[in-house]
């Protein structure tokens, strides 16, 4: 049972990533490939976490995934806006 | 499964490591070298080697990249664009050929040294993770050598300031909005991270960690705090600084020097004293590791430049 979840999570989680790196080719500019970078793939990472923590043995192994998980999401979220604020502040850069 | 996994992980080394060295531009080079050095500290992950992948992650990866990163930026300020690199560098790549090629004729030719039997040795130690017993007991002189090389590389980058520059704050002048991102970043983040890295020092003694590894973690917070604006960037001058800068090798001397006196020799640490000895140098280490790279990747004080 706990691995089925895992094996559901973290293919849905894989699902995000790839997702997410289409988008970072396949988009036009910086801010779109920002959205396609940060949304998607901070949820795919969240999806095998979540997959991951049906294998954990005790509640430090869970607790170090989720610190990992919100560690990424908040230097997704910051790194994203100050890329975009520089890629504002030089528009001609690809 | 696990075959795939490895076999795949070396393809991409190999390809990420011939994009860092084949690609045009500097910016780019160094962005493949950050990727290449995560799936090398993988690949020391997938050979049970921990200490090696973080330190890999953590110095190989994280701090060189943001060094060439730092350089790149310096250097398109300066506009000795890095473009002129040339798309072929024959020399560079038969030197760089020649090393490859004797890595791998010793790989064969040599006789496969037998792995010192730690067995008795390492409960004398005092520490219960081998590498650190390696590091900071039996091989005392190598990591005692590499500290001081870390010092040395830093008065290095300090002697390219201009004399105008010498009392100005180091590194760059960074902006940050006060009420900006990362501001909040750089509030968030030091609590977690000092946690982590003094957990992964103390950790360092019986399981994976050390004082490379938990300096790094340090010194990253410390920039963070001072790009966000929270922390003021020190100056050279400042005593307190320069003796953090210091502490880790002069402890490391000091108890070395009190082997000697206590008559075990130079670096050598008596059964009894190890453990307490190891923790205080690695504390003193840390200090030193984490004060030095932070202040590396400052860079030499520079009134003149502007950070965006």
């Amino acid at each position: 049972m706990a691995d089925l979840a895992t094996y559901i999570l973290t293919a849905s989680g894989l699902v995000f990533f790839i997702a997410g790196t289409v988008g970072l080719i396949r988009f036009p500019d910086t801010f779109s490939r920002l959205h396609a970078l940060t949304k998607a793939d901070n949820l795919g990472l969240g999806l095998i976490a979540g997959g991951v923590a049906f294998q954990t043995e005790t509640w430090a192994q869970l607790a170090m995934l989720t610190l990992i998980w919100v560690l990424a999401l908040l230097a997704a979220g910051t790194v994203a806006q100050l890329v975009a604020r520089a890629a504002l502040s030089t528009p001609e850069q690809k | 499964m696990s075959a795939a996994l490895d076999l795949a992980l070396c393809a991409l080394i190999l390809g990420v490591g011939l994009a860092s060295m084949a690609g045009r531009g500097v910016f780019r080079a160094a962005i493949f070298f950050i990727t290449y050095g995560l799936l090398v500290a993988i690949g020391w992950a997938r050979l049970g080697a921990y200490d090696v992948a973080l330190a890999e992650a953590a110095i190989g990866s994280g701090l060189t990249g943001v060094l060439l990163l730092a350089a790149h930026g310096r250097l398109r300020r300066l506009r000795a664009a890095a473009e002129s690199l040339s798309r072929f560098n024959l020399p560079a790549a038969i030197a760089g050929g020649g090393v490859a090629l004797s890595f791998g004729w010793a790989w064969f030719a040599l006789p496969v040294p037998r792995a010192p039997d730690l067995t008795y040795a390492l409960p004398q130690a005092g520490v219960g993770n081998p590498v650190t017993a390696v590091l900071l007991n039996f091989r005392a002189w190598d990591t005692l050598v590499e500290s001081i090389v870390l010092l040395a590389a830093l008065i290095g980058v300090w002697m390219m300031a201009r004399d105008a520059d010498w009392d100005a704050p180091l590194g760059l002048r960074y902006h940050a909005r006060p009420s900006g991102v990362l501001a909040s970043f750089g509030r968030i983040l030091p609590p977690v991270g000092l946690i982590f890295g003094v957990y992964l020092v103390w950790a360092g003694a019986e399981s994976t960690g050390g004082a490379f590894q938990g300096g790094t973690v340090l010194a990253a917070v410390g920039l963070v705090a001072m790009m966000a604006g929270i922390m003021r960037p020190p100056r050279v001058a400042q005593g307190a600084w320069r003796a953090a800068l210091v502490l880790g090798p002069v402890v490391f001397l000091g108890s070395g020097l009190a082997g000697a006196a206590l008559g075990a020799g130079f670096l050598t640490l008596p059964e009894a004293l190890a453990k307490p000895a190891i923790l205080t140098i690695e504390a003193a280490l840390t200090v030193s590791i984490a004060v030095t790279l932070a202040l590396l990747v400052l860079g030499p004080p520079d009134e003149g430049g502007q950070q965006a």
